[in-house]
């Protein structure tokens, strides 16, 4: 993005490089504009709210405060006013994450294979796999998630079953769990592993595959040591794509958790709506995207010094 | 196959301009309305767009907290809202309110007199009764039939009560719940007491099974939840779907809430929503709205229009010797931040 607004006004007028440069500059803004109107502005205002002083019954008050994000780290006791570290919130934000991570590593499990056997079909074939995976997607998420607490309660079908077969004797408890969420972000996230690994397992040259087996490897070293690294940025790309909507999602904590264990999502969305506490929510908010920014660009510098 | 993507296509067709063709040409004027969920029937909206040549809508919220926030977030385009009582002094206070005056209506003379005057809108210059009814719990006998009169049902349930409680998703119920648990006043701000409905709190949370408000009777009638706090109308609703639910009438007290109609600032449709506040005072109206809701109107005369169902409903008509509800007014904005905080200390 930043190269192609380099091109768009950099050097002199005229030249029939620079006409190129003028059209795509010209492409390029509507996307641009959208980027900074609708991504940028609301960016600021959080940015701006979380160091602002919250109103008594919401909205937010013209005074400079830093409460919010002393807010993120101590509490004020109820008992004796004075400022105690807490980690109510860093508790919520490290719940996220392992749940963000379990989803993010069984969405691998179960994509991986899935993308593999999609790539492997012939090519006629591999457009309907690929449609298949993307059919859930035509149903909202929110349909799709209280479905899934229809599929898993005390008196649901899987219990149901598990009880007529003799597995249990008393209905197992899923839903309303942290397992049920889990299972959520799993269902919800899926195909955004299965597509992008599926790109990269189709590009992969199957000789390769041969060579290797002339050389006496085996199964697993083929695997690990060709197939894995070659689809690599496939599977970060997918891994990324499920890890940091999971991270912020809040429909399947509060349906399928039972809105009793809060996730990051949960605890931004309580403070505009119940708590009314706007700059708490913002700040919440600033140090999740932060906390992601630094991730990506840690993980960004890796693979480019992993390439040279 | 094409013979069928064919026939398929044309009938869509025609269904689809058989929707359009239902659709009134087009209504004088229009009607938004931000209410609770599962709070008004269809059939009357339809009946008033039709008196009216007026295009009603209706969006939903789940507590008194969302609706302000969302008013305070500057969400504009709505006519009518549906508070409750508390929440209406706080929304009059923030200046939320058109002064609309329905005590100048020609059918505020059906209003009950004991509602006229009060506390939160007295004389009703803003507002006008819309349900009123209590919040308190209901615990399916099958699974428990011991005694249920009481709040240690949701703050130490009984063993086969445990795990499987639901709690409204709402900070004032829940925390009064506890200050009449404890014995503690309401609205209260005293530290040491609120240090232990937090303690109440924190220790009773591995006993509920989620936090629930719009689906505060789904999760008791599916058996998920063998115990649950709920408004009184909705519990009966409950009840209708699942006849061993019990209404608790909780010896430590219980709520009572009284909900209203009242018309938003700006709205753009003021003479609409006037309209429909004195349609919603016609006794027949009220009644097919208590019919649904199945809580009290605000109205007299509803009498002949009422189901049978309510005439013996438990939840809609206290036992003999039950506690007397209690109205719990707007707390202290110090306060509020207290409960808050005590909330976010519960979710986390």
């Amino acid at each position: 993005m930043a190269g192609a607004i380099g091109i768009g006004i950099s050097g002199e007028t005229g030249s029939p490089r620079n006409a190129i440069g003028r059209g795509r500059a010209m492409l390029l803004s509507p996307a641009l504009l959208t980027i900074l109107f609708f991504l940028v502005c609301p960016l600021g205002f959080v940015l701006v709210y979380s160091f602002l002083t919250s109103g008594t019954y919401g909205g937010i008050e013209w005074i400079f405060s830093t409460d919010a994000y002393v807010q993120f780290l101590f509490e004020r006791d109820i008992f004796s006013q004075e400022l105690l570290f807490s980690n109510a919130y860093l508790s919520i934000f490290g719940r996220s994450f392992l749940q963000a991570l379990a989803a993010t590593m069984a969405c691998f499990a179960i994509g991986f294979p899935t993308a593999y056997f999609i790539a492997t079909r012939p090519p006629s074939q591999r457009s309907a796999w690929v449609f298949l995976v993307t059919v859930p997607y035509w149903i909202n998420l929110l349909i799709r998630t209280v479905s899934m607490l229809f599929i898993i309660r005390d008196e649901g079908p899987i219990n149901y079953a598990l009880i007529a077969i003799g597995i249990v004797d008393e209905p197992l408890r899923i839903a309303y769990t942290d397992f049920a969420v889990g299972l959520g972000l799993v269902y919800s996230y899926l195909p955004f592993m299965v597509l992008p690994i599926y790109a990269a397992v189709e590009r992969f040259d199957f000789r390769l595959m041969e060579a290797a087996y002339d050389l006496y490897a085996g199964k697993w070293t083929i695997l690990t040591r060709i197939i894995l690294p070659i689809t690599r940025p496939g599977i970060v790309a997918g891994a990324l794509l499920v890890f940091i909507p999971s991270l912020g999602s809040f429909i399947a904590p509060d349906l399928l958790g039972g809105g009793k264990n809060l996730m990051i999502g949960n605890l931004i969305a309580l403070q505009f709506q119940g708590s009314r506490n706007w700059p708490f929510g913002s700040a919440a908010a600033v140090i999740l995207m932060t906390i992601v920014l630094v991730v990506l660009v840690i993980f960004a510098r890796r693979q480019a010094r992993q390439r040279v | 196959m094409t013979r069928t993507a064919k026939s398929w296509i044309a009938s869509a067709t025609l269904g689809l301009a058989a929707l359009i063709l239902a659709q009134p040409a087009s209504a004088a004027g229009e009607l938004k309305i931000y209410n609770w969920f599962d709070y008004m029937p269809q059939e009357l909206l339809d009946k008033f767009a039709k008196e009216n040549d007026v295009k009603v809508t209706m969006d939903t919220y789940d507590s008194n907290e969302t609706l302000l926030a969302r008013l305070k977030a500057g969400v504009k385009g709505y006519d009518i809202a549906v508070p409750g009582d508390y929440m209406v002094a706080i929304l009059i206070q923030e200046g939320l309110l058109e002064k609309v005056e329905p005590n100048q209506m020609s059918n505020f003379k059906n209003v009950k007199k004991d509602i006229v005057d009060v506390y939160f809108d007295s004389g009703r210059h803003y507002s006008m009764p819309y349900q009123y009814g209590t919040t308190s719990f209901m615990v399916d006998s099958t699974v428990y039939s011991g005694n249920i009169d009481t709040l240690g049902i949701l703050f130490n349930p009984p063993a086969e009560l445990k795990g499987k409680v639901n709690v409204l998703k709402d900070v004032n119920e829940v925390v009064n719940a506890a200050l009449r648990y404890l014995g503690f006043p309401r609205c209260n701000s005293d530290p040491a007491q609120l240090k232990q409905v937090n303690d109440l709190l924190i220790a009773s949370k591995p006993n509920w099974l989620s936090f629930n408000s719009d689906g505060a009777k789904e999760v008791l009638v599916s058996g998920d939840a063998a115990a649950g706090m709920i408004w009184n109308g909705f519990g009966l609703r409950a009840r209708q779907e699942k006849a061993s639910l019990k209404f608790a009438y909780p010896k430590e007290g219980l709520t009572m809430f009284m909900d209203n109609i009242v018309v938003l600032k700006g709205a753009p449709n003021v003479e609409n929503a006037k309209k429909f506040m004195n349609f919603m005072m016609q006794p027949e109206n009220a009644a097919a709205l208590t019919n649904f809701a199945m809580y009290t109107a605000g109205v007299e005369g509803t009498g002949p229009f009422l189901s049978d169902v309510l005439k013996a409903a438990p939840e809609v008509n206290p036992p003999a010797g039950a506690t007397k509800p209690e109205l719990v007014p707007p707390c202290d904005p110090k306060v509020v931040k207290l409960y808050d905080q005590i909330w976010t200390n519960l979710l986390k």
